[in-house]
């Protein structure tokens, strides 16, 4: 049987012939399942705005309230997080939102989710971060570096809390990337951990005799992985969502910097 | 001892971590839901803070879990 770990491999659906780029050196250039994952992701995205905008009413209907709750969802979170300015960066975060969003969801029904390769997180991370670095320095110039100078504290501990601040502040895109990986990897695990225990002890239950005493360990699995599925499309959202929330706070941290934020 | 079955322990042992972040995220959802029944109306402006504490506590968890994975495969 496949083991828990099998469903995070990368296949290569159609492959090219490698080319030889300057300064990269050999690139495997192939189709893969992440690919299309990310693909179909990236095309319910924006056909699901489509729709949800073609025929935009005063008076919503179903799917309108839907793609409306989203919209103002983060338009909120801007608002309510980076404030005056937060207009100007809704855009990047509720495409940010979205694409995990649609990821995310897409790997219940698939067998493979996008967002569970540290590959796709850690380069969603680093767009992030880099963007947070570029409108720093735009928006602050070298004032930019007051955001490890802590005002707040007592001028002997300033170097120390500034030390401090600039490690925190390097390991954000790192944290950024891995929550989303390992909650995707380690709720996608246990799910077929779960899975897996069915299917062994349902066989061991055909086997007849003693091994009749796996039913009802068969059916308990079962229900716990109803119960993760659950689970999985919660966090799901809610990793989605966080995601969108810390990209917002760490946008504050440069747009509003040295206002007492 | 062999390499297989300390690579297996080691990683056993570094998920333990988790235990941390376990009671961090309980401790966050406690504290909110004491404090959002001694104050109702206040509550629900406070949701995206709490998700925001529970996710920073779980990225430290989840550090520990990317180790153990990384110990186990790597």
């Amino acid at each position: 049987m496949a083991d828990p770990i099998h469903q995070f491999q990368i296949v290569k659906v159609v492959d090219f012939p490698d080319v030889t780029l300057p300064g990269v050196g050999l690139v495997d250039l192939a189709i893969t399942n992440s690919h299309i994952a990310m693909t179909i992701a990236f095309g319910l995205v924006v056909l699901f705005l489509t729709l949800v905008t073609s025929n935009a009413q005063v008076v919503p209907g179903r799917l309108q309230t839907v793609g409306e709750t989203l919209f103002g969802m983060i338009d909120n979170l801007t608002d309510s997080i980076i404030g005056h300015d937060g207009r100007k960066y809704f855009p990047f975060v509720f495409t940010i939102f979205l694409l995990i969003l649609g990821m995310n969801l897409l790997g219940m029904a698939l067998s493979f989710t996008a967002t569970s390769q540290l590959a796709v997180t850690a380069t969603l991370a680093l767009v992030t971060f880099g963007l947070v670095l570029v409108i720093g320095f735009a928006k602050n110039g070298l004032k930019f570096f007051l955001l490890f100078w802590p005002m707040g504290a007592p001028l002997v501990m300033r170097p120390v809390v500034g030390l401090i601040e600039l490690f925190s502040f390097m390991l954000r895109p790192i944290t950024l990337a891995l929550r989303l990986f390992g909650n995707m990897l380690g709720g996608h695990v246990a799910l077929k951990v779960f899975a897996g225990f069915v299917v062994t002890l349902g066989a061991m239950a055909a086997g007849g005799g003693l091994g009749l005493l796996g039913i009802p360990g068969a059916a308990l699995s079962m229900s716990m992985v109803v119960g993760l599925t659950a689970l999985e499309f919660l966090v799901a959202f809610l990793q989605a969502f966080v995601f969108a929330v810390l990209t917002c706070i760490y946008l504050n941290d440069v747009v509003n910097l040295g206002e007492g934020h | 001892m062999e390499v297989e079955a300390a690579k297996a322990i080691g990683a056993g042992l570094a998920t333990l971590g988790m235990i941390g972040a376990g009671i961090g995220v309980g401790t966050i959802f406690g504290s909110f839901l004491s404090g959002a029944l001694r104050n109702p109306s206040a509550a629900a402006s406070q949701i995206g803070n709490l998700f925001v504490g529970a996710a920073l506590a779980e990225a430290l968890g989840i550090l520990a879990f990317v180790l153990g994975v990384l110990i186990y495969f790597g």
